[in-house]
């Protein structure tokens, strides 16, 4: 997500000396991206694993494009996720301290949650 | 040199009359915030699905029972709910549909499809196990 700014800002040293920016537009691709990838997932919800049997669900994880789908909306979903909780905590956590805190252990605990539901599609998906 | 007079702050939510834009800002956080919550489920439930069959459907039934269906319907309102207005914040960052005229309409617009996707998706998945 680096160099998002186009060079010219950065050139005339335009706008933020820090990452503002980044984390700006990261939040805004991610949100796009979620669109179709949510309402994906909501259909499948409602149409498959609402009715189905685990050996169906296995299956129909297994398929390819099921799998990259899932993962990818996973990765996406959790970082959207965390980009805007982190909003959350830097309006309205005014103790610095408590703060720094708050936002260190939300990104472990945000990263450790998405390798958990990746690796648990990969198992499902790879017959571990 | 630091004088320790106190400097007038700009009003705050309690001063204003809620108004549907405002209102509608806030709830996006609030759903935000809420979904959040569901990403935690929905992680619990594909782990308890890559355990194996017996804690696939502890977890289904979980979510089937009526504590589960009723998060499972907050969760789809919510996410119904800032799925459209994210799309109304986008159009904004793009710069479109800033004047209030615009912004009030797209506001309705949000409610109507939320309600819309809402009840399809229960209706939907009511009939997929046949009203159970």
């Amino acid at each position: 997500m680096d160099n998002l700014r186009t060079p010219l800002s950065r050139v005339r040293l335009w706008g933020s000396a820090r990452e503002g920016t980044n984390t700006f537009i990261a939040q805004r691709l991610t949100a796009i991206a979620l669109v179709p990838l949510l309402l994906w997932f909501v259909a499948v919800v409602i149409f498959l694993i609402v009715k189905a049997d685990y050996v169906t669900f296995v299956s129909w994880i297994r398929s390819s494009w099921n799998t990259e789908l899932l993962i990818l909306m996973i990765l996406v979903l959790f970082h959207h996720t965390h980009a805007g909780l982190h909003e959350v905590v830097e309006d309205y956590v005014h103790n610095e301290i408590i703060k720094a805190i708050t936002m260190v252990s939300m990104k472990f605990f945000v990263i450790g949650i998405t390798v958990a539901s990746v690796l648990a599609v990969l198992r499902i998906a790879l017959g571990g | 040199m630091i004088t320790a007079h106190k400097q007038p702050l700009s009003p705050h939510l309690q001063i204003y009359r809620p108004q549907l834009t405002s209102m509608m800002s806030i709830l996006h956080r609030a759903t935000g915030v809420f979904l959040s919550l569901g990403t935690l489920v929905m992680a619990y439930w594909l782990i308890a699905a890559a355990k194996g069959p017996e804690a696939y459907q502890q977890a289904q039934s979980l979510l089937g029972s009526w504590v589960g269906l009723l998060l499972l319907f907050g969760w789809s309102f919510s996410l119904f709910y800032h799925l459209c207005n994210g799309i109304r914040h986008l159009f904004w960052d793009a710069g479109l549909g800033t004047d209030i005229k615009t912004a009030y309409t797209t506001g309705k617009l949000v409610w109507v499809v939320t309600f819309i996707l809402t009840a399809l998706t229960w209706l939907l998945a009511f009939s997929m196990t046949g009203g159970g």
